[in-house]
């Protein structure tokens, strides 16, 4: 630590509005996420703090602040039911934020302000890091450096201040750049995180009731983005599966815990050599399920393969993740399955929709139960004959949602089709479940990325037959063919009430909103998910090859040293003294002194060089011809041949050192 | 032996040129001194260790959660710190400095130095506070604009008469973030003459003059007693501008003599005090004498052991007779 340990300087009255802007900036994106309550109590803090400034009184006393303050963190703890979880901290720090400005005395306590907004501005990420977040950051960082320019500079023009704020944040930019790629990354948690580290996102949950989809679908969220390698497979081939329903009460499907199966064997279908590759970008979705488009052939290493083929992680998936999948389009899953899968996979609830099993008792003796396909066609014409229809909006169900479904109101979206097909078939003795994901898609134009949202939520229905394995049957195809070729908008009917996230419809709104998914999505990629893998790659690609931990450190040791170096060297390259007549004759001077003739900042070259005659005979020559040409070049009538004359006399003046200097005259 | 002595010798000689060269420490002789690269240090502040530590802190934050954008602030705020380190170094580098002129002043006051700093660079230069080493407490903070010059008077008290050599300057500054401080003593030749405190007491009655009228220059204003040429320091009202008049101003001015006119001179001598008080306290009521008698405008002589100023008046009068007070024993 330098400098002399005085106490701190008191605050200039001119730098309360700058300490206030810094709380601001930093404080108030976080009134997205917190209670109500405690933001309004920030805003009344600021609000005062800045009557105070506006009317030159005092502030108040500290015992009367920190009474609010406790209760309010008292409060907090309450309301998030822990003290150290993650929210609650930021809470906190959040009413310190808007507090600290009541209690600035000193410099030293906006210099605390200013490292308490960069700390708070940290745990905004926390709850959203988009591209906007970032600029914020930036403009944020920027007036936090504005801030203390203002409480260690003194007052100056705002602009001036700004100016410089600004400059520092662009000379830093190409070495923050440097350390952003290069700074070794580690993947984390280093410690354990608290239970609340997560907020639960939007998704698919681990069960389907009435209406889960339907809500989902309101939403226009992207839930995964994918860049294939190759082709991008037809739409009605993009079926990205999720949780696979196998437990029915009669009106909720689970998921149903692992039966202890073999594990599934998935080939490509014969005549099919077409595989996948592709790579996702998964939202967070606390979710260990993938979303891996059917069938997945090969798996990224973390990720294991569930009885019922859904790509599954180790953990939930509690950050934005990137995954490679192959992935086979035509596929024969499990052609044997064992007996206590299919057992799973036929089970019903008793005593609830009678006429759907007596239906499906009928068609069994119909095809005298030998071509379960026979039946699977039966239940699909069934859909595709009656005056089913496709709606977001279905009326309630009874206690036997299926037969209300199927006999009487016969509308309904896609979880009241999968539910009822499957049903059917479990009553018909075929193996079904339901299965849960995203279907369809659409194509970023900007990146080429397919989005899928939440809206692209679907469901849909598996059944096993023998020698064939498990056959993905799609029941609201059958009704609403175009929900699986153009998508949810498409199959809903004129009058039917759009939700909001799929009502754009103008070109150009939409290329507006490609344009800034594009942008996200770049951002994701190569921002957020800039994790060790993506550095590894990165390295790769820039050819430097497998590089660990060490050379990495030596390289951006040596690369910032040397970005310093130049920028060094570009401040104290123009701040040297331009002339060079007048650089030499500094020389010159500096050599004299060494022998002990000074020439004091008043003496003109002439006069010093008297000076030197009278004191040191034997240095008058050289200094008179030295002085004599360095005369002419500043104030006459100097030639190149002047500047040169000098020069010697310079090096005449340093090799004298060597000898005896007194008695030398010169060479 | 010998030959040990002489290298250990040669060996301080070498070291102290070496402390020289790194710290500084002499004197520098030539004027004005210009703050290069070689004279410059700097450091973190508390505030920068504070600001490192908070940085490390939310590098972990970053990682655990794996926040790329947490990665993103930590690396922008690092450069930036980095960044001020030059720019903390250039709002020191190439000021020049000159000693100034400081007025003297009594033992017990705060004397004034003042120093001026030039800033040849395009740029303008904030918060450079300047202070003495040795004494901090009387740092000022200034800023000088392109191509200015600020003179900044630096105060330091003043306890004992003499020559006062404040020691090495400290220009510092912590612009613009306070993250770094960039230092450097410069060491102008400043110094400040101190007078004794001057003690108030009646002044010593008039000594009989030994050659009853006096003719000198600086006689009594009472009988006129000719003319003679005038010299600095005469005052106006003694000039003859009546014959000044009639000749036109050709021939040089003259100033009229008169005689003292109660005939006495006045001697501050510090054989009248009494003899038990100790050297400090007779300089001090010479030095009130000296105010006293310097305020009544009549002339007056000083007689310090070994030294005598003969009688005479006027500011130079006045400064030479404190001056020997101040230096009494001490040169």
């Amino acid at each position: 630590m330098a400098g002399a340990d005085r106490p701190s300087p008191p605050l200039e009255r001119g730098t309360v509005p700058w300490l206030l802007a810094a709380a601001l900036a930093s404080a108030a994106p976080h009134a997205l996420h917190l209670p109500p309550w405690i933001s309004a109590l920030g805003a009344v803090l600021l609000l005062w703090r800045a009557w105070l400034w506006q009317q030159e009184k005092p502030l108040p006393p500290r015992w009367l602040l920190a009474l609010p303050v406790l209760g309010a963190i008292v409060a907090i703890s309450g309301e998030y039911r822990a003290f150290f979880g993650r929210d609650a901290g930021v809470a906190v720090l959040f009413l310190l934020m808007a507090a600290k400005p009541m209690e600035m005395q000193t410099r030293r306590d906006a210099i605390a302000l200013v490292m308490l907004a960069y700390f708070l501005l940290l745990t905004l990420f926390f709850y959203a890091q988009t591209l906007l977040v970032g600029a914020w950051m930036v403009a944020t960082a920027t007036l936090l450096s504005a801030v203390l320019i203002r409480v260690h500079g003194g007052a100056q023009p705002a602009r001036a201040i700004a100016a410089l704020a600004a400059r520092l944040s662009l000379q830093a930019l190409p070495l923050a750049l440097l350390l952003f790629v290069i700074f070794p990354r580690v993947s984390g948690p280093l410690w354990g995180l608290p239970q609340d580290a997560f907020t639960a996102g939007v998704g698919l949950s681990e069960r389907m009731s009435p209406g889960s989809f339907s809500s989902l679908i309101q939403s226009g969220a992207i839930a995964l983005r994918v860049r294939f390698a190759g082709e991008v497979p037809r739409q009605d081939e993009r079926y990205f599966r999720g949780p696979v329903f196998e437990n029915y009460d009669g009106r909720t499907w689970t998921m149903a815990p692992d039966a202890g199966a073999p594990p599934p064997r998935i080939e490509l279908a014969a005549g099919s050599r077409r595989a996948i590759d592709y790579e996702t970008t998964l939202e967070a979705h606390n979710q260990r399920w993938l979303l891996a488009l059917d069938m997945p052939l090969v798996l990224p290493a973390d990720a294991v393969l569930g009885e019922s083929f859904a790509a599954l992680a180790r953990e939930p998936v509690r950050q934005r993740a990137r995954f490679s999948f192959t992935s086979a389009p035509a596929f024969v899953a499990n052609r044997e399955e064992s007996g206590r899968m299919l057992l799973r996979s036929l089970q019903l609830p008793g005593n609830v929709n009678p006429r759907a099993r007596a239906l499906a008792s009928g068609w069994v003796a119909e095809s005298g139960g030998q071509a379960p396909e026979r039946i699977v066609e039966r239940a699909l014409a069934l859909f595709r004959e009656e005056p089913f229809a496709y709606t977001l909006q279905p009326p309630l169900l009874g206690r036997d949602a299926v037969d209300d479904f199927l006999f009487s109101s016969r509308r309904g979206f896609c979880e009241h089709y999968a539910s009822a097909f499957v049903f059917l078939m479990r009553a018909a003795g075929i193996p079904a479940r339901v299965v849960g994901g995203y279907q369809g898609g659409e194509i970023n134009p900007v990146d080429g990325y397919l989005v899928l949202r939440q809206s692209d939520a679907h469901a849909w229905a598996e059944v096993w037959i023998r020698g064939r394995g498990w056959l993905r049957v799609d029941p609201t195809a059958a009704v609403a063919p175009s929900r699986i070729e153009r998508g949810v908008a498409a199959a809903l009917p004129v009058g039917d009430a759009l939700p909001l996230a799929l009502r754009i419809d103008a070109p150009w709104l939409r290329a507006l909103r490609d344009r800034w998914e594009a942008s996200n999505n770049a951002w994701n990629q190569w921002v957020l998910g800039y994790s060790p893998e993506r550095q590894r790659s990165t390295f790769a690609r820039l050819g430097l090859g497998e590089v660990d931990w060490r050379p990495l450190a030596i390289a951006l040791s040596a690369t910032a040293g040397m970005v310093l170096l130049a920028l060094a060297a570009a401040a104290f390259l123009r701040q040297r003294p331009r002339d060079p007549a007048e650089r030499a004759w500094q020389r010159f001077c500096r050599r004299l002194a060494a022998h002990g003739v000074i020439r004091a900042g008043w003496e003109g070259p002439l006069a010093f060089a008297e000076r030197v005659a009278r004191e040191r005979p034997q240095l008058a020559r050289l200094t008179r011809d030295a002085a004599g040409h360095y005369a002419l070049l500043r104030y006459g009538k100097g030639t190149p041949e002047d500047l040169l004359q000098l020069r010697r006399c310079v090096r005449r003046a340093n090799r004298m050192h060597w000898r005896s200097p007194m008695n030398e005259d010169e060479a | 032996m010998h030959v040990a002595a002489d290298r250990s010798a040669l060996l301080r000689r070498l070291m102290e040129r070496l402390r020289q060269r790194l710290f500084r420490f002499g004197r520098d002789e030539e004027l004005p001194v210009v703050l290069s690269q070689r004279r410059i240090f700097i450091l973190p502040t508390g505030s920068g260790l504070l600001f490192a530590l908070l940085l490390g802190l939310m590098l972990l934050g970053a990682i655990n959660y794996e926040l790329g954008l947490g990665h993103a602030l930590v690396f922008l705020l690092a450069s930036i710190g980095a960044t001020t380190i030059l720019h903390t170094f250039r709002n020191l580098s190439l000021l020049a400095i000159s000693p100034g002129r400081s007025e003297p002043v009594f033992a017990g006051d705060t004397a004034r130095f003042v120093v001026h700093v030039d800033n040849p660079a395009a740029r303008a230069r904030h918060a450079l506070e300047l202070g003495f080493a040795d004494a901090p407490a009387g740092t000022v903070v200034f800023a000088v604009a392109s191509g200015q010059r600020s003179s900044v008077s630096i105060p330091l008290p003043a306890p004992r008469r003499g020559l006062l050599d404040p020691g090495r300057l400290t220009l510092a500054t912590r612009y613009p973030l306070g993250l770094f401080r960039a230092w450097s003593h410069p060491h102008p030749l400043l110094s400040c003459i101190v007078y004794p405190r001057p003690l108030p007491s009646p002044l010593p009655p008039l000594a009989a003059s030994a050659g009853g009228v006096s003719l000198t220059g600086n006689g009594g204003d009472e009988d006129f007693a000719g003319l003679r040429l005038r010299q600095p320091g005469d005052p106006l009202r003694h000039v003859a501008w009546k014959v000044a008049a009639r000749d036109a101003g050709n021939s040089p001015l003259l100033v009229k003599q008169f005689a003292g006119g109660d005939s006495g001179e006045r001697w501050l001598d510090w054989e009248q005090l009494p003899a038990d008080s100790d050297v400090e306290t007779r300089l001090s009521l010479l030095t009130g004498w000296v105010l006293a008698a310097d305020a009544e405008g009549s002339p007056y002589g000083l007689r310090l052991p070994g030294r005598e100023i003969a009688p005479a008046y006027g500011e130079a009068h006045r400064a030479a007779c404190l001056e020997a007070l101040a230096f009494h024993g001490r040169r």
